[in-house]
């Protein structure tokens, strides 16, 4: 059976600006992600590959296209719609982490729940749901500046996929982490995206960017390149 | 490998007697390999024997010179334009071949990269694939994931390193066999002639 496709933009346009300083960032970009399956985008600074994600990601609005997130088209949602679907489908990860210094680790994954209405002993419970799948509920009353920097992204990575979430965007997720916590963080955010949700990965690192089923790259707006993972053992002189 | 397939690259722009070989060899990689005047030659004599090259004495020095048969230049052109399999043994080769590559006439060497990129990419997923699949905490996993650490962080190398390359190679310039490494050089340099009985 064919998993649902819970992302999909179809020939998505983006241009900046007018007349003589118009920029388009993409043009007509097209793809579908299943759940449980993560694909990665790869390109040049400047190739439109974050403009991707925050469209897709409902962010930005697209000046001609279609995106479909969870069945829903973004671009006919109402503001409070769109916030909402934000909010309960989406998860976002960006190379700084964005955790709030003044509140602690279960606090923050617990955060985007509580703002969604869920009351605070609900959404801490399935804060530290989030956290163990992550392997750091020991975390959980610390502060962000009192853990490291492969913590914090870890926390980052809980905090996106916490609830109902069924999408995961990451931006240059493991930028500010050396190669061993990378590794950790991508295998992590591996095993949450094969238990069912869909997640587009913005890399310039290869090494990161392998862990996805396919390969897009990117360059001056439009998707140019797909790479799908095949298992050649030959090539690696695995037994 | 590579000895092999480079004289067989450079007898694609024309015929050369095995010192030119050298020569053209040298100059076209640089001259960061160097390549003894023997090698040359008992490759050039597996060569004839497998029907990828034949000799003949048109030299007015009576020197043997060499042309590249049909299935020579078969073989030549398949290891030019295919990408070669990731490895730390190959890592030399791919260097060499690309520097050959930009200096004959008519080759694509941007497909030929981005071929190479895709060859590359899709052995580091392989690699990663596998280390995916494998069990972290068994300790007889251990060496094998040594060694595919030690592949992954060579296929990164290698992505990087053709990025990098990219824009350096579309500047240079192919060009033709250099005519004063012609069939005239100097004979003491060549291969001693064939004594016919």
């Amino acid at each position: 059976m064919t998993a649902e496709v819970l992302i999909e933009l179809i020939d998505v346009q983006k241009t900046y600006g007018n007349g003589e300083n118009e920029v388009h960032a993409l043009r007509g970009a097209s793809l579908q992600v299943r759940a449980g399956e993560l694909i990665a985008i790869m390109g040049a600074s400047g190739s439109g590959k974050s403009t991707l994600l925050t469209i897709a990601g409902g962010l930005e609005v697209p000046t001609s296209g279609d995106v479909r997130i969870n069945d829903h088209s973004l671009p006919t949602l109402r503001q409070k719609e769109l916030a909402r679907l934000r909010r309960q489908t989406i998860g976002y990860v960006f190379q700084d982490f964005n955790l709030i210094p003044s509140l602690t680790v279960v606090e923050n994954v617990a955060l985007p729940l509580e703002l969604d209405g869920m009351n605070a002993r609900n959404a801490r419970r399935a804060a530290t749901d989030s956290l163990e799948s992550m392997g750091i509920s020991d975390l959980a009353k610390r502060f962000p500046d009192e853990i490291s920097g492969g913590q914090r992204q870890r926390v980052a990575i809980a905090r996106s996929f916490v609830g109902p979430r069924r999408v995961l965007l990451a931006d240059e997720p493991t930028g500010a982490l050396d190669s061993k916590t990378s590794e950790s963080v991508i295998r992590a955010m591996r095993k949450r995206i094969d238990g069912g949700l869909a997640g587009i990965l913005v890399t310039h690192d290869a090494k990161l960017a392998a862990w996805a089923d396919r390969i897009l790259v990117i360059r001056d707006g439009q998707i140019v390149d797909e790479l799908k993972t095949e298992l050649r053992p030959e090539q690696f002189g695995a037994n | 490998m590579s000895v092999k397939a480079s004289i067989l690259a450079v007898l694609t722009m024309g015929a050369c007697h095995g010192y030119q070989l050298r020569q053209e060899i040298e100059s076209r990689t640089g001259g960061t390999w160097n390549i003894n005047v023997g090698q040359i030659y008992t490759t050039l004599d597996r060569l004839e024997r497998d029907g990828l090259v034949e000799s003949n004495l048109t030299n007015v020095d009576g020197q043997t010179t060499y042309r590249i048969t049909k299935l020579g230049r078969e073989e030549a052109e398949a290891w030019l334009t295919n990408p070669l399999t990731t490895g730390p043994e190959t890592k030399n080769e791919l260097a060499n071949k690309l520097a050959l590559a930009v200096t004959i006439p008519g080759l694509d060497i941007a497909e030929l990269i981005h071929r190479q990129r895709v060859q590359t990419m899709q052995a580091l997923q392989g690699l990663t694939k596998a280390k995916r699949e494998s069990n972290l905490d068994d300790p007889n996993e251990i060496p094998w994931l040594l060694i595919a650490d030690l592949n992954i962080f060579n296929c990164e190398a290698e992505l990087r390193w053709l990025e990098h390359i990219e824009g350096t190679l579309a500047k240079s310039a192919a060009r033709d066999l250099n005519p004063s490494q012609d069939l005239l050089a100097p004979a003491k340099r060549g291969r001693p002639a064939r004594q016919e009985n």
